[in-house]
Parts: structure tokens; C-alpha cells; sequence
């Protein structure tokens, strides 16, 4: 079967509402997404209501650049949606998707993008249920904006929020920080460097479900992506009141991820993930979710990394490695790198 | 990662603290500047100040390149870009220092000036090349260490006769900073702070060498141990200083033997030579004018010299009222006490440029550090 033809790129036609943006939905969002619910082209994905409480979420992808190692804007943006459903429990089953396309953006690409959100979304047992396109001119945009919002189902007893923190708990990271933000970093114009280093993008909700299994009494999840585990520790400590306490030691890091964060004067702490998390849970569980952790593939790196504290200052503090004390801080703006 | 995560080996670090604290004698204090904003973060980064005696203080030195720039440069950069509507290319730290009026690059860049992060002085060569049509000014700011790059780039712009390339050139002299600073009033005997010994610059030594500190440790008798950037680079150039005070010697010696020589990049320094001057003098953020403290370009390459290219404006720039900067930069100063730390200055919302660069002393003291008892007039 020979495909359609995708030598072209955007124009304002596609996003007209006329022929040619119909052509473009058959030709490309239904050849790879196509799924009963979706085909019937309907304004909105008709589902039976799953038993359960359900959970929604939204996530804006603008990553420059679209493909990395590792991934691409389209995995990234069902991962991402999957993740945080997954960090409140959840089974994620629907996801919506809407591009903005900038005018020029080469349909090839369009096509790449679409086909790997189709495998991500296939490999997670997730279906695109609605989409929507729209193009604006060129200049307007960034080749291609893409937001997607999922639907996924929590089981009852399960009560994940930061806000459950308490002083005791242990601290788990299910693998190395910082891959994500130095894969992307490093395709970046202006920045590129040889490296190994893939991004991390994968959907965590497999491991999940393992974790609450083994340890229902898991307190707190949370995906460390824009700002790094420092600022989702942060974020998890202001928003309960705690203090932390970590072990740099004990903090997983690659190799590779540690010496370009060193080249760059980055901190492999401020940079993005995209498929790990943080779990926190009453310290005599910690044992078992780390075992049940390790033994999933996306969990061999899992680590107890510190503990929740009562400091009233609701500071993340660190023992580094080398035997001082510090302040684990959110970063301001962006992380930027050294001059000299 | 080899040849990192041996300078910053626990076991090594805990025998040297052991032998400081031996070193150290009980009835006497230790007031060691750092000059390099590398080091105060180092300190922080990793804790260092946790495992030195208490009588044993670190001094925080201007020798953060975007904290030391005046005001009135900034202005001038935002000016090129914003009046003479050039590209102005800067490194990324640049981009949030507070200007006259706390308008920064950044805001700049959101209201429509084209202001692009750069990385090395080839990416603003490549987009000088890429946009014919625009003047790209690189906004070249930093101590001997960044300067050689600059150097590159006026040299291929004029070997390759890119017309509208220029350089906005705030290079300034580190061995000039440092007799500058124990000249002045502040670290006379009597006078408000003390300092006892230096640890020198590690980057900007592997490029011009140990030699050029030697006349200043000569001459106001103190001692300057050249100091690598990892914690146990730190530790040993502290005990080291230590050393010299007690049996009372004022040398310049190199701990950062493995990167740094007497005479340093001899072919780096040509080239500097090659496409630079000493200026008469140069305002520094918190020091003041200082005499033959920074570089210009030289007359034969002043097509590429942006202060020939443009006229600046003359503008009345002024700093954030109340901001410490320059007493922090000149040392006289803890972070902590200045009014504005932590209430309104933290880095999300920095009013002067040592809350914004992570080499900046007021910023490695909120990030790593504002636990830490703010009374306490050492580091710790």
C-alpha cells in the first residue's frame, strides 16, 4: 500500500476547516491513531463512564528541539499526560490532543510525530479519543505546540497529595536524575555536544500500579520534570508544611549526565525528568517499595534518597557527599550555563 | 567520572579538616577572600565551611564577572540593543543583573529587543554571519578566563571581513583587583575588615600564570595560594594559607599545579595581547574606578570595537537603592547584612547582580545557605 503523499509542509489551508485540513486528519492523526472512538469523527470521544473516581489532567508540550535523543515531542506528550495521571494513582485510559502547527512545518515531520504518539500511546494501552488542529502563521508558533489531557481512574482507598507529607516518612526516587534535561541540551542550537545520554521519556503508570500494590499506604507521588527533583521536593515540602532531609550519596545520577551537568555548570538536581518520580511512604514501608521498585524495568535505579523532616523552615536540606550541609533551592528562571 | 569525584573524596576531605584544625592555632583568626565567585560556591555547594575551625573565616571576593560590571555598562548593552537596535549576544548569566531602574536584558528581550543567549564567542560570530543585513554586537564581560575567546573572535571576524560584527568589551584584570583591594582604606590595619591571605583565581590563573599576583603578595605582605574548584582544592589551598601565616610568609603558592604553570597559556596571553590595551581606568561595581583595570580593544582592530561603532549615550545610571553590592563585592560586607537580603532580594526577584549570577556571594549564601545563623560574622 503506497502512503499519502507528505513531501509538503503547513499551510493555512490545513487549519481552514476545508478540504485539505480534512485530508490532512485522514491522512495523518487517523492513519496512525486511528481507534473505534476516534473514527467516528464526532466533536467529542462518546466512552462509558469506567468504575472508580476519575482523574483528569492537561500538559502543554513546546520542547525545542521536537526530536531528541531518546524521544520526540510526540512520545513526550503521552508520557507526560500519562505521568500525571499515574502520580495520583491512576490507570490512565483516554487522552485528547491539540496541535497548533506553525505555517512551513514540514508535513514528514507532522507524520513522525503523530506515528510515535501512536506507539506510545499503544504501548501505554491509551487511546486518543479527540483531537484538534489549528495553524497559525509563520512566525507565530514553534513548528508545533502540542496539548494533550487525559482521563484515567483512580481505585478507592487511594489517596495521593503532597499535602500528605508527614515528618518520618522516607523519600524514593525510582532512578537516575537528570537525563531528560541533558539529552535535550544537548541537541540544542548552539549547544550540541556527543553524548550517550537518552532522554528518559517513558510512561510510569506500569510502575505505579506495582508500587501501590506492594505499599498502599504510599503517601506522596510526584514526576520531578521542569525544575528537577529540587523543585519538586520543594514544591512537595511547601505544600505540607515539611522540612526534608536527603543523602547526596545516595542520589542517583549516571555518569554521564554528572560530567556534561559539570562541563555545562548545571546541577543534575534543577534538571528535568520525564520518566521518573518521587514516592514518599511511612519509613517501615520503605524497604518493600524500594524491592518493588527495582524490580520493575523503569525502577532499577530506585533509591531511598532521605527522609521528611519537622524543620519549621519547610527547607530541603542535603548532607553532600563530601560531608558538608546545604539548602537543596528551586532554581530562579532557568538554569544558565557558567561563564567561566 | 574521573578526575572529579577524586577532589571531592569524603575521606580525604575529613584527614584534611583534621590537619586544619591542627594547623590552626586556637588564639588567633583566619580571614582567608576567596576571590573567585567558583569558589564561594564551591564553599557552599559542597559545605566546606562546615568542616573548617571556627576561627577560620572565608571573605568573599568581587571575582564574579557579571557582579563586578557597573551599572552604566549594562545600560550602555541594553541601549545597542534596544536604541541602535542591534542582536546583542550575551552569556546566558547576564541576562537577569538588574540595570538602571531594575530593567534587565531579559525584560528587553520580552518587549521586543533582539537579545540572544550565546554560549561561546563563535555562536556570535555564526549569527553575525547567518543576519547580514544586522549589526551583532557580542557583549563580552569576564576576567582573563573568557577574554582569549573575544580575542578569537575579533580575529576571525577581521580575517573573514564580517562588517557587521562588533565587540562590546568589559574585560577586566584580576591581579589589579586584587592590589586594588588590599590598598584601600577598608583593609588598612584599623580599618573595617581584615584579610590575611588569598585564595587566587584557578581558571583565570591557568591562563595568565601565578606570576602576576606575586608583586601584590610581596608587597602588602599576604599570602595567595592559587586554588582549584572542587572542595578539596579548597581545603588543601586553606590549609596551605594557614601554613604561611603561622610561620609568617607571604608567597604565592599553586595548589592548582595540575592545570596552572608560573607563566600560565603563553599562547592565550598573545593573543589577548594581539587584540587588546589596558584602558586608564574602569569603573567596577563596588570597588570604584580603578586604574589600568580592564582592557579595550586596540585601535587597529576598532572596526570591531563597538564603543567606536556606536554612539552611547551619556545616561545617569544608578544602582538599587539601599543594595549592598558593592561593599558585599568589596568584602566588607556579609550578604546577610545588607538590609534587602531575603525581603525583597532572593534571586526570583534579585535587585543587584550578586543575588542573580550563580558565582554571585549573595546568591550561594540564599541557595545553599540562608539556614545558617545570620548573626555569625564568618561564613558559616
Amino acid at each position: 500500500m503506497t502512503g499519502p503523499d507528505l513531501s509538503g509542509s503547513v499551510d493555512m489551508t490545513h487549519g481552514g476547516g476545508g478540504r485539505a485540513m480534512m485530508e490532512l486528519i485522514r491522512d495523518i492523526f487517523l492513519r496512525h491513531l486511528s481507534n473505534p472512538i476516534l473514527d467516528r469523527g464526532d466533536d467529542a470521544g462518546l466512552v462509558e463512564a469506567p468504575a472508580g473516581r476519575l482523574v483528569m489532567s492537561t500538559d502543554s508540550h513546546v520542547i525545542s528541539p521536537l526530536f531528541f535523543p531518546g524521544g520526540d515531542i510526540g512520545s513526550l506528550c503521552v508520557h507526560g499526560t500519562i505521568n500525571d495521571l499515574a502520580m495520583m494513582g491512576a490507570q490512565p485510559h483516554y487522552l485528547t490532543a491539540g496541535f497548533i502547527l506553525e505555517e512551513g512545518f514540514p508535513l514528514a515531520d507532522l507524520d513522525r510525530i503523530v506515528a510515535s504518539m501512536a506507539r506510545a500511546a499503544s504501548a501505554a494501552g491509551v487511546q486518543v479519543i479527540s483531537g484538534d488542529t489549528k495553524v497559525v502563521e509563520r512566525g507565530k508558533g514553534d513548528g508545533v505546540f502540542i496539548t494533550t489531557a487525559g482521563l484515567g481512574v483512580v481505585k478507592d482507598g487511594l489517596n495521593l497529595s503532597a499535602a500528605n507529607a508527614r515528618p518520618g516518612q522516607a523519600i524514593l526516587v525510582s532512578g537516575t536524575m537528570g537525563d531528560h534535561g541533558v539529552a535535550v541540551l544537548s541537541k540544542r542550537e548552539n549547544l550540541e555536544f556527543e553524548t550517550e545520554i537518552r532522554s528518559d521519556s517513558a510512561a510510569l503508570h506500569g510502575l505505579v500500579a506495582d508500587m501501590v500494590a506492594a505499599t498502599p499506604r504510599i503517601a506522596v507521588m510526584r514526576d520531578p520534570t521542569r525544575g528537577g527533583l529540587a523543585a519538586t521536593l520543594n514544591e512537595i515540602a511547601s505544600a505540607a508544611a515539611v522540612g526534608m532531609a536527603l543523602d547526596e550519596a545516595q542520589i542517583p545520577v549516571s555518569p554521564d549526565v554528572a560530567a556534561a551537568c559539570e562541563l555545562l555548570g548545571l546541577d543534575p538536581l534543577n534538571t528535568a525528568n520525564e520518566g521518573k518520580l518521587i514516592a514518599l511512604c511511612p519509613a517501615e514501608d520503605a524497604g518493600r517499595l524500594l524491592d518493588t521498585m527495582r524490580a520493575h524495568p523503569l525502577g532499577r535505579a530506585a533509591a531511598i534518597i532521605g527522609e521528611v523532616t519537622g524543620e519549621p523552615s519547610c527547607l530541603v536540606q542535603m548532607k553532600t557527599a563530601f560531608g558538608g550541609t546545604r539548602i537543596v533551592d528551586w532554581i530562579a528562571g532557568e538554569q544558565l550555563p557558567r561563564i567561566c | 567520572m574521573r578526575y572529579i569525584s577524586e577532589f571531592r573524596d569524603r575521606k580525604l576531605a575529613d584527614t584534611l579538616a583534621a590537619r586544619i584544625a591542627r594547623e590552626a592555632q586556637p588564639g588567633r583568626d583566619y580571614h582567608f577572600m576567596e576571590f573567585c565567585g567558583g569558589h564561594t560556591h564551591a564553599i557552599f555547594r559542597y559545605g566546606v565551611q562546615d568542616m573548617m575551625p571556627a576561627n577560620v573565616h572565608f571573605v568573599h571576593g568581587p571575582g564574579c564577572p557579571v557582579c563586578v560590571l557597573p551599572v552604566r555598562r549594562l545600560d550602555d548593552a541594553l541601549e545597542l540593543a534596544e536604541r541602535h537596535g542591534a542582536i546583542l549576544c550575551t552569556y546566558g548569566d547576564m541576562m537577569r543583573v538588574p540595570g538602571t531602574g531594575r530593567r534587565s536584558l531579559i525584560r528587553a528581550k520580552a518587549d521586543g529587543a533582539d537579545i540572544r543567549m550565546v554560549y561561546s564567542t563563535l555562536d556570535a560570530l555564526k549569527i553575525a554571519r547567518n543576519n547580514p543585513g544586522k549589526q551583532v554586537v557580542f557583549f563580552a564581560i569576564g576576567f582573563e578566563t573568557t577574554t582569549p575567546p573575544t580575542a578569537v573572535a575579533i580575529e576571525i571576524a577581521k580575517s573573514e571581513g564580517l562588517e557587521n560584527f562588533t565587540v562590546f568589551c568589559n574585560h577586566v584584570l584580576t591581579p589589579t583587583a586584587i592590589g586594588y583591594i588590599l590598598s584601600s582604606a577598608d583593609f588598612a590595619p584599623g580599618g573595617p575588615a581584615r584579610i590575611d591571605g588569598f585564595l587566587g583565581p584557578s581558571h583565570v590563573s591557568a591562563v595568565i600564570g601565578s606570576r602576576p599576583y606575586e608583586a601584590a603578595a610581596e608587597r602588602y605582605r599576604k599570602p595567595v595560594v592559587i586554588a582549584g574548584f572542587e572542595p578539596l582544592d579548597v581545603m588543601q589551598s586553606v590549609l596551605m594559607l594557614i601554613t604561611q601565616v603561622n610561620e609568617g610568609r607571604a608567597e604565592v603558592e599553586n595548589q592548582y599545579t595540575r592545570v596552572v604553570t608560573r607563566d600560565g597559556n603563553q599562547k592565550a596571553q598573545a593573543l589577548v595581547a594581539k587584540a587588546f590595551q589596558l584602558r586608564k581606568s574602569f569603573e567596577w561595581r563596588g570597588l570604584g574606578s580603578v586604574t589600568e583595570s580592564a582592557l579595550r580593544i586596540r585601535p587597529e582592530y576598532e572596526k570591531f570595537d563597538a564603543e567606536t561603532r556606536f554612539e552611547l549615550a551619556d545616561k545617569q545610571s544608578r544602582e538599587v537603592k539601599s543594595c549592598e553590592c558593592p561593599s558585599v563585592l568589596r568584602g566588607v560586607k556579609k550578604p546577610t547584612e545588607c538590609k534587602l537580603f531575603g525581603t525583597v532580594c532572593t534571586p526570583d526577584n534579585p535587585m543587584g547582580a550578586c543575588m542573580v549570577s550563580s558565582e554571585g556571594a549573595c546568591a550561594a549564601y540564599w541557595s545553599y545557605g540562608r539556614l545558617r545563623d545570620p548573626g555569625k560574622t564568618d561564613a558559616a
